[in-house]
């Protein structure tokens, strides 16, 4: 098996674009292939095929609750959370807990030492798997609205991956902070989808930066070739990125794109360039074994 | 006053908009909140004034002198950051999440924790005001900290100067960067596009900005690449009261303009798009 993540610094540049019509594409091909949206800030992937949802997996953290009848007020547990997460006024007898600032480290209820302090689960997010013609093809992570980090709920759904498939592709989440490094690091190899303008290429730079730091395999995609200017094509040049492929702006992928249909599906073209892409991919790197 | 421009979905268009508005009237003091990815910069090349350390959290490591090998702390990390390898405790730097908490409960104090402190944030003076913008670095977390800090420096800029607009330029998203770009702003202003992601994602950040207590008006940007999904942000809007900011064709000068490290304003100031975007802002700065 290979885990192979799509990516890119800047949002829009074609990533759920890239990853739903490789996935499409190799489905076709009867390979066994599993599509995972990381994005849980905003996950898309689903729309663009007949999935059927089968199940939920609800993903929580533990959050502290405090019994103020044992409470001795004296602090212990504000001084070891980090988050500021616990706001306590001794000479009211107040204390709080701010949930949507706690990360559930569990360091207050260590720091108690009058047993006032229970958890609780609370909620995150959903891991939710879809299924075509009974097969499990599809896992969407999803955020819950209002929560500051998807990072768990990414996680959640990439613990999911069995042994079943020959190819696992991940959608990543924007980026280069904690949720795009999940992403990555559970991946093989990491195609970065990038665009020829300033924006794309300073987007680029700190992603590519990010994955080299990490040790990480990757390549690129220049999706909307054509348009802007040849700048991002010397960075890959320079930094010896190899460029995988060019996707041409067209307005038609455009159209496509907005109402939810796959490119693959009407351009053969294109679905013989993304299927020979991913076989290359896996020639060079499918054989290593799976470690995280 | 603090205008935010958020998106939700990425790629809609939200910093060449930001950019178009900070060159769209009288000075202004413009905030790069995308620290993750700041890129107005690029187009302003602002002058740097000032430049702060940022401390984006704290990673654990463990000394093996001291390390008894004695693995209480495995079984107290939430995160999943600790494991054993070749009999040897060790600590996986990108799940530990700076919690502290295996450094205090370690029996033989072999764990410190070392501050992730190679994030940046500028300030200066760019040709239509003054800039505050951060710059994480790669693989450094806790970006909503680094938004507060520049929100905060952006207002104290803004009584020095005399500055009454702040414009902050948001991440994608809808998660702690960007609740702390929406948290307290006047404004909040939501790009879209007319496709099927565009239509969900501003669903998600509509939810998030009330849930904050906020409330948001959208720009339909690229409007005429599918005009039904356009009807359907619109009529799905109107039945939920929020309000329409303006609707924006889409514009090839744009990228153009961008490539040449200029706003569409400064670019073609008199096309159609940069009429429309200096009516739409004005509205804006108008309705406080």
């Amino acid at each position: 098996m290979i885990r192979i993540a799509v990516a890119s610094g800047k949002g829009g540049t074609g990533k759920t674009f890239v990853a739903t019509n490789i996935f499409n594409t190799l489905v076709k091909r009867n390979i066994k292939c599993l599509l995972i949206d990381c994005d849980a800030e905003a996950p898309n992937s689903v729309a663009f095929f007949n999935a059927e949802l089968s199940g939920r997996h609800e993903v929580t953290q533990q959050v502290p609750v405090i019994d103020t009848d044992k409470c001795t007020y004296c602090g212990r547990c504000r001084e070891y959370c980090v988050y500021n997460a616990i706001f306590i006024l001794p000479s009211v007898r107040m204390i709080k807990v701010i949930e949507d600032l706690c990360h559930g480290c569990g360091a207050c209820t260590v720091a108690c030492r009058d047993g006032a302090i229970t958890e609780k689960a609370s909620s995150l997010g959903s891991v939710f798997p879809f299924t075509r013609n009974g097969d499990l093809q599809i896992i969407e992570a999803r955020m819950d609205a209002g929560v500051m980090s998807p990072v768990k709920v990414i996680k959640s759904a990439i613990g999911q991956i069995s042994n079943h498939y020959d190819i696992v592709i991940l959608d990543a989440p924007p980026g280069t902070s904690c949720p795009f490094i999940q992403t990555v690091a559970a991946a093989d190899y990491t195609i970065l989808v990038t665009e020829p303008t300033p924006f794309g290429l300073s987007d680029l730079r700190q992603s590519a930066g990010t994955l080299r730091i990490m040790n990480k395999q990757f390549g690129a995609i220049i999706n909307r070739a054509g348009t802007g200017n040849r700048e991002v094509y010397q960075y890959l040049e320079n930094e010896k990125i190899p460029l995988l492929l060019e996707i041409p702006f067209k307005k038609e992928i455009a159209e496509a794109y907005s109402v939810g249909r796959l490119v693959s599906d009407s351009d053969p073209f294109f679905a013989e360039q993304l299927a020979g892409l991913a076989e290359n991919i896996i020639e060079k790197y499918g054989n290593s074994n799976h470690q995280r | 006053m603090e205008i935010a421009i958020i998106s939700g979905k990425g790629g809609t268009g939200k910093s060449s908009l930001s950019a178009a508005f900070a060159t769209a009237g009288n000075e202004i003091v413009l905030a790069d909140c995308d620290v993750d990815a700041a890129n107005l910069y690029l187009i302003f090349n602002p002058v740097n004034e000032d430049e702060q350390v940022y401390i984006a959290g704290h990673k654990a490591i463990i000394d093996y002198d001291l390390c008894s090998g004695c693995r209480y702390c495995v079984d107290f990390c939430r995160f999943d950051a600790i494991g054993v390898a070749n009999d040897k405790v060790v600590i996986d730097e990108i799940s530990c999440d700076g919690c502290f908490l295996c450094s205090r409960i370690c029996p033989e104090n072999a764990i410190s924790m070392i501050p992730n402190d190679k994030s940046r944030m500028f300030s200066g003076s760019f040709r239509k005001g003054k800039m505050v913008y951060g710059r994480l670095a790669p693989g450094e977390e806790n970006s909503g900290k680094l938004v507060n800090m520049v929100r905060e420096k952006a207002r104290m800029i803004s009584s020095e100067n005399n500055l009454d607009i702040i414009l902050l330029d948001g991440p994608a998203g809808i998660g702690c960067p960007v609740i702390s770009t929406i948290t307290g702003a006047d404004r909040v202003i939501l790009v879209t596009e007319p496709t099927v992601s565009g239509l969900s994602d501003m669903q998600r950040a509509v939810d998030v900005v009330l849930k904050f207590g906020r409330k948001p008006s959208v720009i339909v940007n690229k409007a005429d690449i599918n005009e039904q999904m356009t009807g359907k942000i619109i009529e799905w809007c109107h039945e939920n009261n929020i309000g329409i900011a303006g609707i924006l064709p889409f514009e090839k000068k744009i990228a153009e303009a961008m490539i040449r490290g200029l706003s569409i304003i400064e670019y073609e100031p008199e096309c159609s798009v940069s009429i429309e975007i200096r009516k739409i802002w004005n509205n804006i700065i108008k309705s406080n």
